[in-house]
């Protein structure tokens, strides 16, 4: 079984995917999705080893946080880019230490960042303990580092537990 | 439907004019951001928005005027959650890589140069990742 679905988060995933695609749940579509399902799972293993065990529900709140996020962070930078004068603006680096360890964790952190509010990940350091962001308008990097690391490393940190 | 516009045909009309005008809004910040790094901000949400409201309103006239349910915007914007960081990434990565040559045409924005981490690393783009972090595959 576990020959057959090495990672079935993946395979339901795939399905799903496939079903949205076509647009219609019929036979045909879950038939084809599952074969999708099955083998692209089976010859993307050697790139995913060691995977993660999720948390589902932690998840799905992190999603709708991160979604309400988007739609106030497109006002904010919808005010900055057509009200602030370029010499007011304030463009910062921040060097964001990291708790999370594994790779997917960062990788979700980095998207997030990149998504929301004024800011985009640019670089992770080469020992894995810093992230490197860039703030459209940061007059206080201190309390923009511990806003970010509170909202979404906290919440990813339960979810990658 | 003579002469007179449905409430269907309102609120899709509505949606379109706020998606164009985040997309508007997101391509005057790049003509109007003082660097490179600041303009990446412009592209990877005021735009993220516009194309959300434009997917709405896709949606909504299939599904009130059409009567049918379309679930093709959903996967636009999963791909555009997915494909939007990862750009944006890898553009910051180029700027840094031509900040740290010295490039003429790579000018430091505002915010000038990154500082290098503490505890001695530097950025992963100047620096292969160390043994023992994720990035250190076996074979590299």
């Amino acid at each position: 079984m576990s020959r057959l679905f090495p990672h079935p988060g993946l395979t339901a995933l795939l399905v799903a995917m496939w079903i949205v695609m076509v647009g219609e749940v019929s036979f045909g579509a879950l038939f084809l999705g599952l074969v999708v399902g099955i083998i692209v799972p089976i010859f993307t293993a050697p790139w995913w080893p060691g995977r993660p065990k999720l948390r589902f529900l932690p998840a799905l709140a992190y999603l709708g946080v991160v979604l309400w996020d988007i739609v106030v962070a497109n006002f904010q930078v919808a005010a900055i880019i057509l009200f602030r004068r370029n010499r007011d603006l304030r463009p910062a680096w921040l060097t964001i230490p990291l708790e999370l360890t594994s790779p997917e964790a960062i990788t979700v952190f980095a998207g997030t960042i990149s998504l929301t509010p004024g800011t985009v990940s640019a670089d992770v350091s080469a020992c894995g303990k810093y992230l490197l962001v860039h703030a459209l308008h940061a007059p206080d990097p201190a309390s923009e580092i511990a806003k970010v690391k509170a909202r979404y490393e906290a919440r990813l940190k339960e979810i990658f537990a | 439907m003579s002469g007179g516009t449905s409430f269907a045909e309102m609120l899709v009309a509505a949606l379109i004019v706020l998606g164009g005008s985040f997309a508007l809004v997101g391509s005057w910040g790049l003509v109007r951001l003082p660097s490179l790094m600041e303009r990446l901000h412009g592209p990877t949400k005021a735009s993220t928005l516009g194309l959300g409201a434009i997917l709405v309103a896709s949606i909504a006239w299939f599904h009130l005027v059409r009567g049918t349910w379309t679930t093709h915007e959903l996967l636009v914007s999963v791909f555009l959650f997915m494909t939007a960081p990862i750009s944006a990434n890898m553009i910051a990565k180029v700027h840094l890589h031509r900040l740290r040559q010295g490039e003429p045409s790579e000018p430091a924005g505002p915010a000038g140069a990154p500082a290098p981490p503490p505890g001695g690393a530097d950025w992963a783009t100047h620096e292969a990742p160390h043994e023992g972090t994720p990035g250190d595959f076996e074979g590299d």
